[in-house]
């Protein structure tokens, strides 16, 4: 089944092309990774996909309706969570944010939200930090916490934004087994620089920088590392 | 100096500082945890303007200055929301103008002797039967609020593109946050004066921080110690015959850094 599809799509921002002319699936229980430089358009096509951004040009399809439609069903992990480390809250009020825009009581949390968070920071291997002051985790840590702020909505799809980028190779080893975990029953796209770690357990892999590379193209620098990456799954 | 208390004017002075003290609390709380600080500054020096027009005009002194602090506060959440880069610039120059036109107008207004000073540093011996009114019925409203949208609040103050995402309106929760904090601005000008709203609304913050795991709880705890502050601040102006809003911040400054202290020596 296809959850994301996206067609002949284009992103300006300020009269500057981010993004142009992309095209591309996602099935069900795909582990996708999108790869590019900085400012490839990256972020950008992300923003699109959970309608953050509006699309002009081109259709963005998520469960075959435009994107506004099923944001409950996308979790999203924003890039950097190393922001705001100071702020007085607690882990699990953090997950609760997660139930936003769903139903909710008058003031407070209802006893199944709380449940539910729980159930959420269990999943990601978190939930003796519930009462912990968030600024107190390590950047791992607190990027586990944002999985389970996502997964609190119990989204079909998980997006994550560089999840790995401010954490200890141990750390982003762990939080990529705990993806793959999840992989079997939801959709994955992660955006990553690191193209080694990606490999191990990403299904396909799309480079972005303004366009999109499939590994049937030839126009890109980067042609190299997707080729390789996807021939190689293959023979497996 | 117990003896104080009977007279009608100490004890609308305790009750408006203990009222001023819990709305920036939890007001405080919110400028502080959304850097708001700065903001807050143009809101208070603006609102000079409002007093300066009430004043040329005749009218209540609360009823011009919150015109103008509000008026500031929405322009400012549409400079913040629209034009982000060039925000530190806009809140100068209304900073300025504020001030200017506050001077300005007392200037102008004929026979118009009373002093500016206690707009600066505050007049809290001089709270009336209806200012009262009007910052318990603030602190009621901001009460209210914060029960009923404290989740909203707290999602947009942690994590705003989230919030947006997740359908809360960022913009809406942004703006009313400004608002609140313009209105107790205004309240806060009345204890201790515009020059030091600033102090008021972040020193109890900054220590009630430190000592909070959620933010409800850091609202609280503000509130109390700045009630605690203006209390003693209070006390001792009266004793020593000094300026009350001087004399509350002082308290305020010197309890931080005997807080900061403490903490950095017995905890660690």
């Amino acid at each position: 089944m296809t959850v994301i599809e996206i067609k002949n799509l284009s992103f300006s921002y300020h009269k500057q092309k981010i993004l142009e002319n992309i095209n591309l699936t996602v099935k069900e229980k795909d582990f996708l990774a999108i790869i590019g430089p900085n400012g490839g358009g990256k972020s950008t096509l992300l923003k699109l996909i959970l309608g953050i951004n509006p699309v002009k040009e081109g259709t963005i399809r998520t469960f075959g309706e435009v994107p506004k439609k099923n944001l409950s069903k996308i979790g999203y992990v924003p890039q950097n969570t190393n922001v705001n480390t100071d702020f007085p809250i607690k882990v699990i009020e953090v997950v609760l944010m997660g139930h936003i825009g769903t139903k909710k009581p008058l003031f407070g949390y209802a006893k199944e939200e709380t449940m539910c968070a729980m159930g959420a920071l269990a999943q990601v291997g978190m939930e003796k930090f519930a009462n912990v002051k968030i600024g107190e985790l390590s950047g791992g840590q607190r990027q586990r916490v944002m999985i389970a702020r996502a997964l609190c909505a119990h989204p079909q799809i998980l997006i994550l934004d560089e999840p790995t980028s401010s954490i200890d190779i141990d750390g982003q080893k762990q939080i990529y087994e705990l993806l793959k975990e999840l992989n079997n029953y939801i959709t994955i796209i992660v955006v990553s620089h690191d193209i080694s770690v990606i490999m191990k357990y990403a299904n396909s892999v799309v480079h972005i920088n303004k366009k999109l590379t499939h590994h049937d193209t030839s126009s890109s620098n980067h042609f190299c590392e997707v080729e390789m990456f996807n021939r190689f799954k293959e023979k497996k | 100096m117990l003896d104080a208390l009977s007279f009608p004017f100490i004890q609308n002075a305790l009750i408006a500082g203990l009222l001023v003290s819990m709305a920036s609390g939890i007001i405080g709380s919110l400028i502080v945890v959304n850097r708001m600080v700065f903001l807050a500054g143009g809101i208070a020096h603006t609102a000079y303007g409002g007093i300066g027009m009430a004043v040329f005009l005749g009218l209540p002194i609360f009823l011009g200055a919150s015109v103008f602090a509000v008026a500031a506060a929405l322009i400012i959440s549409v400079i913040t929301l629209k034009h982000r880069e060039r925000m530190d610039t806009f809140i100068g120059l209304m900073w300025a103008v504020g001030m200017a036109v506050g001077v300005v107008l007392i200037d102008l207004t004929p026979g118009y002797n009373a002093d500016f000073m206690s707009y600066l540093f505050g007049s809290i011996l001089a709270v009336s039967q209806s200012d009262l009114y009007f910052m318990g019925g603030l602190l009621a409203g901001i009460i209210i609020i914060m029960t009923f949208w404290y989740r909203d609040i707290l999602a947009v103050s942690y994590d705003s593109e989230y919030a947006n995402l997740r359908g809360i309106n960022v913009k809406f929760f942004y703006t009313l946050i400004l608002v609140l904090s313009a209105l107790t601005v205004v309240v806060a000008i009345k204890v201790v004066g515009l020059i030091l709203v600033i102090a008021l609304l972040t020193i109890p913050v900054y220590i009630a921080e430190k000592l909070s795991n959620t933010l409800y709880m850091m609202m609280i705890l503000s509130g109390i110690f700045s009630s605690i502050f203006t209390v003693i601040g209070l006390a001792i102006s009266y004793e020593y015959d000094i300026a009350s809003g001087a004399s509350i911040i002082l308290v305020s400054a010197i309890s931080l850094f005997l807080f900061l202290g403490f903490n950095r020596f017995m905890l660690k």
